[in-house]
């Protein structure tokens, strides 16, 4: 009962309710049929979300103004990278891999460096610096059919005992950042860095440090999150990160970490990006039109937000 | 630098002298755009070119004011840009055929902006997040109203936005009108300061008696407003509309609104350096550039390189003054 | 004594609680016109909170408020300013991003319309020149550039403003924690000029001697009641300190003889030069250095300066060593708000809290348990809420980061602003020890009572370094006279 109550404390449980309460209205509309087909499917997306919903928490746990514009951009041009060097080999699968990871990690350390050698606030780097990416990709990607290799669109899409493995590598990734938030240092300084940025300097923190490597993870993340849409989606192209521009920052948000900055929530990611697909599947069940979906997400998605809460800001 | 004369306050003439800078800058970056125009195509510097030139930039600027009252008081708006897409859904088909109805919807919208202002402040909630969810209601509405391109523009607005002044472009004139209103507005209006201060330094502006609900409930009611006026121009320009006709402009209003010296926290803004700002980057994207030898691939990033350039710039004044 | 005099204002039986905690346990207080209340206690008595409910920025749990003998029952911030209750809260309250004259607009409602922006400047220009005489602050300046002392020279300035809305009472609430000796002394003066001309005045204040000087009566509180009320012709530091209670006096001469730390190695060393002034500084292990001379005069730069050059060799300055540093300023420069006092202690140490990857908990744990015992931080759970403290315990907490880190050099950035004697007292001991243990101290500070603690005094005037001063020959007129020299000449 205690254990219970405890859990009802925790701000991410609220996500993994609403994504289950939405998968049961799904269920119920159809009867229980595809109820196992409905998870499975959710896992497979949610995990894209999830990717860069860790990168942009660390980010948004950096304070107020952090946050990462670039995330779509990025996505994009690391697919078309990733596609380019795999050149449809199954042999070049790791390198494109890595290269797409460097290619978003390039990004990143680009955002930062306007950030700090032009103290431009980050949401306006990171959006100069999507414009130009944007461009870039459009230059670089244009007129080619950019396909994976079979062995890589493969991978993307094998399940284990019903569970995608895309979406385990995404428990453990999501696993290692909880660990990074809670118990290591780096985790530390970016909580720190977000309650007071004048003070954690002042208390010996390597600020800038903290902030390079925190734009720079944000950046490889979106990186390889590119080439993983790629693969699973067979294909690379410009506008295939469009929709995590907002998704990114909502997950992060609906999952319980504080846009005030200091405070994050791993869990609560993962949450909130099964909310948001099962949402979208269940408004689908239903047969709603694209207005009519639209419309309902955003109430639903206001109406979230506004029944957790405000978070009390540490000012 | 004159900074060797010993003065009494050394620090103040330099931080003046920053300061000035840093409010001519948008100004001097809207310069160095049209010159550089004027150097690629001459002909571009006429009565005719800068009408085809800023044909968008009234809505653009429009957006950018609302986006600005919002960043006053250390909000954002992200569903400016699909707010406007709805207006102008809602113009093309409403106002075109029900006019009574059309207004009445538009002030409904206006209504939810000021409530929005409400229930960000009483619950205390991130604005980014509540108009991000906006954002999608907005689109959604709009996809509901026309979920194909077309409707038509209201004669009297076609006829309004098509008027052609005499000597100086409408666009200018409107634009300088604009800039002109919202200055005397919000920073030489008595509760222009009030909200001005609720952006630097909300405790205190409770402490001096004012109610901070109705700062952020006017403030919300001002974007509202000219978001309303923003998609308005814009289909009296276009002449009909689409449900995506405003996506891009939540980006580019803030994009403007940081061009024009505006900073995210603390209530520091310049709405004549707002305007300015969308001016410069109505003209970075105009269809002009198409001419001037510059590839169609590129011109997206044209908007990122002028913000570096004018934001690097504003950077180093800053460290000169400091 | 006043019994006969109109009040002002009255406070009976009023009680406050923030949650567990009772702030205010039925306080019963009145103000007659024309007198100057000094109120005093320790930090958490209650003073702030029953300043705030008679400004109407709190509000009483139980409790009946008289202005002018008429009870009080919708008492709001606005209420108060039209009966002409006025308060310069201890945090600033203006607006950084606007002007001096903009900051006074908001505050005056009668400052609306057409030339209203200008009828602002005039005025608190008057109240300026009034007040602070050569106060070197133009209406135009926008607050968020102006110096910490400034700032409050122009809070208290549009305090004492007067528009349409009358004006019978001011609250002064720590108006001299930023204050350097000489501005202070003007505004004590101003509020005599204002009790004699016949409005009330409330002043808190730390330092008991200038409580004593300025005020005709003196309120003591303590844990949430009024313990002492009395005309202070006949009171002294030593009773006020007695009746405040909780603190030993402040021995004077309980400081240790300075040791011989000529022998020990220069661990700071700031060359004189045309940066930093002609006398240069110098510490050595062990030493405690003060940092004296007006507020905001390159003290707060010098240690910055010396807080970034650390571990390094630099052309002028030198630091050999870790550096760590308490802040003054909690709210900006100190606190971590979300963290426990646990986490607020341990972040200076966290390097050497790693084991392999990871922050060893119990370690961690250990720590912060260790350095709340030495210094004496007023917790049962370490894992509560920093803000869960009180602001001198909140400054213990910000001492023991500086103090358990391994850092042998510790700058203090005027650490002791607004906290009570009880405290003080305290950490002085801790530091004398610390000291004794090698470590070396560089103190800046606005009250010049600290400065007996220290080996050596640099005094500092328009960013430079003008006098050093050894502990014998320390005094009062001595700092003050280097801190004014270049102005009189």
């Amino acid at each position: 009962m205690q254990l219970f109550r405890n859990l009802l404390a925790t701000p991410w449980i609220w996500s993994f309710i609403g994504a289950l309460v939405v998968w049961l209205a799904a269920i119920t509309f159809t009867g229980g049929h595809g109820a196992g087909g409905m998870i499975t499917a959710a896992l497979s997306l949610a995990v894209f979300t999830v990717i860069v919903g860790l990168g942009q928490m660390f980010v948004i746990t950096l304070g107020p103004g952090n946050v990462d514009l670039s995330l779509p951009a990025n996505i994009g041009l690391a697919s078309a990278v990733a596609m380019k060097t795999m050149n449809g080999d199954d042999n070049m699968i790791v390198a494109g891999l890595v290269a797409a990871l460097a290619c978003g990690a390039v990004i990143g350390l680009v955002n930062y460096a306007l950030i700090r050698v032009l103290r431009i606030p980050p949401i306006i780097a990171t959006l100069s610096s999507s414009f130009i990416i944007l461009s870039t990709d459009i230059h670089y990607g244009r007129g080619l059919q950019i396909k994976p290799p079979q062995g890589f669109a493969d991978f993307a899409n094998v399940q284990i005992l019903g569970f995608p493995i895309l979406a385990l590598f995404g428990v453990a990734l999501a696993m290692v950042a909880w660990v990074a938030l809670q118990r290591m240092v780096y985790g530390r300084s970016v909580l720190a860095i977000g309650q007071n940025l004048r003070a954690a300097k002042l208390a010996g923190i390597p600020v800038e440090r903290v902030r390079l490597l925190t734009y720079t993870l944000s950046g490889a993340l979106g990186g390889i999150n590119g080439a993983l849409l790629a693969g699973y989606f067979r294909g690379a192209s410009v506008d295939i990160g469009n929709e995590y521009l907002l998704s990114s920052i909502a997950v992060v948000v609906i999952g319980g970490t504080s846009v005030a900055g200091g405070k994050a929530n791993v869990p609560g990611i993962w949450g909130a990006s099964l909310f948001l697909v099962l949402l979208l599947t269940m408004l689908n069940t239903f047969g709603v039109s694209a207005g009519l979906r639209l419309l309902l997400t955003g109430l639903i998605i206001v109406g979230v937000i506004t029944a957790a809460g405000g978070h009390k800001t540490g000012r | 630098m004159n900074a060797a004369t010993i003065t009494q306050t050394p620090s103040r003439k330099s931080r003046n002298m920053g300061r000035l800078l840093r409010t001519i800058l948008p100004a001097l970056s809207m310069a160095l755009i049209l010159i550089a125009i004027a150097w690629l195509n001459p002909r571009a510097i006429s009565y005719f070119g800068f009408n085809l030139m800023l044909n968008l930039a009234i809505p653009i600027a429009l957006a950018t004011v609302a986006q600005l009252f919002v960043i006053t008081i250390n909000e954002l708006d992200l569903s400016i840009g699909t707010f406007v897409g709805f207006v102008g859904c809602v113009t093309a088909t409403w106002l075109h055929d029900a006019p009574v109805m059309g207004v009445l919807v538009l002030l409904a919208s206006i209504a939810v902006y000021a409530g929005l202002g409400a229930l960000i402040h009483l619950r205390n909630l991130p604005s980014i997040v509540v108009t991000l969810g906006m954002s999608f209601v907005w689109q959604g509405l709009a996809i509901l109203l026309l979920p194909k391109p077309g409707g038509a523009a209201p004669d009297w607005l076609k006829g309004f936005m098509g008027f052609q002044t005499p000597f100086v472009p409408f666009p200018i004139l409107a634009a300088i009108a604009i800039g002109l209103v919202v200055h005397f507005g919000l920073m030489r209006s008595a509760y222009g300061t009030v909200l001005r201060g609720a952006g630097g330094n909300p405790q205190a502006i409770g402490r001096a008696g004012w109610s901070l609900l109705k700062t952020k409930v006017v403030m919300f009611a001002l974007t509202g407003t000219f978001g309303v006026i923003s998609g308005m121009a814009l289909i009296g320009i276009t002449t009909s509309a689409d449900a995506n006709i405003g996506n891009g402009y939540t980006l580019l209003s803030i994009a403007g609104v940081i061009l024009g010296g505006g900073e995210f926290v603390g209530g520091r803004i310049s709405p004549i350096g707002a305007v300015i700002g969308a001016l410069t980057l109505a003209l970075a994207a105009s269809p002009l550039l198409t001419f001037m030898h510059i590839p169609p691939d590129w011109q997206v990033a044209a908007n990122g390189v002028i913000l570096i350039t004018v934001l690097a710039a504003r950077a180093l004044i800053s460290r000169k003054g400091a | 004594m006043k019994e006969a005099a109109r009040s002002v204002a009255r406070l009976d039986g009023v009680k406050k609680s923030f949650g567990a905690v009772r702030a205010l346990d039925g306080v019963d207080f009145a103000v007659h016109s024309g007198e100057c209340i000094g109120l005093v206690g320790h930090n958490g008595a209650g003073k702030s909170t029953l300043m705030n409910i008679l400004a109407g920025t709190g509000t009483p749990d139980t409790g009946q408020i008289t202005i002018d003998d008429a009870v009080q029952t919708a008492w709001t911030i606005q209420r108060a300013r039209a009966l002409g209750v006025r308060c310069v809260f201890q945090e600033l309250s203006l607006c950084p991003n606007l002007s001096v004259a903009e900051n006074t607009r908001v505050s005056h409602g009668a400052l609306n319309g057409w030339g209203g922006a200008r009828r602002a400047a005039n005025l608190i220009r008057a109240s300026l020149d009034e007040i602070f005489p050569g106060h070197g602050i133009s209406p135009q300046d926008i607050v968020g550039d102006l110096a910490i002392g400034q700032r409050q020279m122009v809070e208290v300035a549009r305090a004492f403003t007067v528009t349409d809305d009358p004006l019978h009472l001011v609250i002064l609430d720590e108006p001299t924690s930023s204050l350097d000796a000489e501005t202070a002394r003007q505004l004590l003066a101003h509020v005599r000029r204002a009790v004699s001309a016949g409005i009330s005045c409330i002043l808190i204040s730390h330092i008991l001697g200038e409580i004593l000087e300025t005020s005709d009566r003196v309120i003591v509180m303590r844990d949430g009641k009024v313990v002492a009320d009395a005309a202070s012709a006949g009171l002294t530091r030593d009773s006020l300190v007695a009746a405040m209670g909780g603190a030993r006096l402040h021995d004077k001469t309980s400081r240790t003889a300075a040791q011989a730390t000529e022998a020990q190695p220069i661990v700071v060393s700031v060359q004189a030069g045309a940066a930093h002034g002609a006398t240069g500084l110098q510490a050595r292990r062990g030493e405690i250095i003060g940092l004296a001379g007006l507020a905001g005069h390159g003290q707060t730069r010098m240690l910055m300066e010396l807080f970034e050059a650390a571990g390094t060799k630099g052309k002028t300055v030198e630091v050999a060593g870790a550096v760590a540093l308490v802040a003054g300023d909690r709210q900006t420069d100190g606190i971590f708000p979300l963290w426990s006092i646990a986490k607020n202690i341990s972040v200076r140490s966290l390097n050497t809290l790693r084991r392999g990857l990871f922050i060893a908990s119990d370690q961690e744990a250990a720590l912060a348990s260790v350095w709340r015992d030495r210094i004496g931080i007023r917790t049962d759970n370490l894992d509560n809420n920093i803000l869960s403290l009180s602001g001198g315990n909140q400054q213990k907490a910000l001492f023991a980061r500086a103090l358990a880190s391994d850092a042998q050099i510790i700058l203090m950035d005027d650490p002791m602003r607004g906290v009570d004697i009880g405290t003080k007292l305290d950490v002085y001991d801790l530091i004398r020890t610390e000291a004794q243990n090698g470590r070396t101290f560089l103190w800046y500070t606005t009250e010049t009572d600290e400065l007996d603690n220290c080996d050596r005094v640099y005094v500092f005037r328009n960013g430079r370094i003008v006098a050093a001063l050894d502990h014998s020959e320390l005094t009062e007129e001595k700092i003050i006279h280097s801190s004014f020299a270049e102005a009189i000449s």
